[in-house]
């Protein structure tokens, strides 16, 4: 069956068979291997992509099921060379160790900002319970996506402050 | 590497569409939502269906909406939408807990009311919630549409009202005045099945319980529903007591089986325990104190 999936972005256009799962179309078709196999049981969220904007995990999606939709991959959250503050905030507070889980980690932390720029620790934790760090490194995973959220949040302020300069005389 | 066996695919545009679907295809046929049971299940080959009929598409039934004395939920209401809902938390507390214990917040992103109740799991969490609240279901079919109370939906794991070629399309919830409710579960790490879960709507007249609805869920209670207590709180005074005894009455009627979520009287301990913990709060909440 012939989909048209909006892959970080672009337009892709393939034809695949109806069970290939949305995973394997984006590892093995399309060689975005950022987004990892995990258990393949929808428990350890290693192959979380956002769908439409919400994050997924897509072992337990169809790539048929996002024909028509746009699909946002851990390669699309870099903007050009610079880091999302998501990526940067990993970095800085050692929020990874062997990485398997990061790119899931990356995606979820994203949408999570998206909808609530300040979220609380307890509120970080409820977002990726849905996804399993091996290395058991969730206090750091934690610790960078407040990171992330602080500089986003002085960024923001500083961008007001420059436009209300802007505008006084 | 887990791959389901091969299928058709075919996506519904309407409702009528996804019925005149299923009828071309036959009972070999079978209704998609989000998939996070159907497609787990075809990976594992316990379900293989000749032709996947995709009803994502069909955004029409994705609405919470107030309707006189009811709130009507859209089947392809997705739990997260659910546990956001400001008129769902007003109206059902009850929902939002179950809600919260439902997998994990990838999983609601995806998976539906509508798949959720026709999926029928012994262990489902909405089946219990929506049992105590004494919701209506609507089916619909080729020859128009029913109203089955959910207490009649469940004909036995996996197995429900809705026939081949019919489609479950909207959850029907009544509102009631002076009512609270609850839900409470206990699980073994975060987002698994239920070792076991109640859920309790409490209707007072004064200090009396002018009409309880109490839910189950994987303890083998019988539509989820722990019908002796509720008819022996019916009319008492809503007291700590009366929630232990009606605790203690669901605890006996229901028929939990021993596995490796814990023993037969650990899940009946937990009954009692939880069915009076979600007593009191469901009548805390009917009297605003919560």
């Amino acid at each position: 069956m012939e989909i048209t999936v909006r892959v970080n972005g672009e337009q892709v256009v393939r034809d695949v068979e109806p069970r290939l799962l949305l995973t394997h179309f984006l590892r093995d078709e399309l060689r975005l291997t950022g987004t990892h196999w995990g258990c393949d049981t929808t428990n350890c969220g290693a192959c979380v992509v956002r769908l439409d904007g919400s994050p997924v995990k897509s072992c337990t999606v169809l790539a048929v099921m996002a024909d028509g939709a746009s699909v946002d991959t851990v390669e699309g959250l870099a903007h050009g060379a610079e880091l999302d503050p998501v990526q940067e905030g990993f970095v800085t507070c050692h929020g990874l160790q062997c990485g398997f889980c990061t790119p899931g980690m990356l995606m979820t932390s994203r949408a999570l900002l998206d909808r609530d720029p300040d979220p609380s620790p307890q509120a970080i934790r409820e977002a990726i319970s849905g996804q399993v760090c091996r290395c058991t490194g969730y206090e750091n995973i934690v610790r960078a996506v407040r990171w992330a959220a602080e500089k986003e949040t002085a960024e923001e302020t500083a961008e007001k402050e420059a436009s209300k300069e802007e505008v006084t005389p | 590497m887990q791959v389901p066996a091969q299928f058709a695919y075919e996506k519904a545009t309407s409702v009528d569409d996804a019925i005149e679907l299923l009828a071309r295809h036959g009972p070999e046929s079978l209704i998609v939502a989000g998939g996070h049971s159907l497609i787990p299940m075809m990976k594992l080959r316990l379900a293989e269906p000749s032709t996947l009929i995709d009803i994502n598409g069909l955004t029409d039934l994705d609405y919470i909406r107030v309707e006189g004395d009811q709130v009507r939920l859209g089947a392809m209401t997705r739990h997260a939408t659910v546990l956001e809902s400001a008129v769902v938390r007003e109206h059902f507390p009850i929902l939002p807990d179950a809600e919260r214990t439902i997998a994990d917040p990838l999983v609601r992103n995806r998976g539906t009311v509508g798949g959720s109740l026709c999926q029928a799991d012994p262990s489902e969490d909405l089946s219990a919630a929506f049992s105590a609240l004494r919701a209506d279901v609507v089916i619909r079919g080729a020859e128009g549409q029913r109203v089955v109370p959910v207490r009649e939906f469940h004909h036995g794991p996996y197995e429900t009202a809705v026939a081949h070629g019919e489609l479950l399309i909207e959850v029907r919830v009544p509102i009631r005045t002076r009512t609270g409710s609850a839900y409470q579960k206990v699980e073994r790490r975060a987002g698994d099945w239920a070792v076991a879960s109640a859920g309790s709507v409490v209707s007072l007249d004064g200090d009396t319980v002018a009409e309880a609805g109490i839910g189950l869920t994987a303890v083998g209670a019988s539509h989820f529903v722990a019908a002796e207590a509720e008819d022996a709180l019916r009319g008492r005074p809503a007291t700590d007591e009366a929630f232990t005894e009606a605790g203690r009455i669901a605890a006996e009627h229901c028929a939990p089986s021993a596995d490796q979520r814990g023993p037969v009287d650990y899940k009946r301990a937990l009954v009692a325990e939880l069915v009076a913990r979600t007593l009191q709060r469901a009548t805390a909440r009917a009297r605003g104190e919560a």
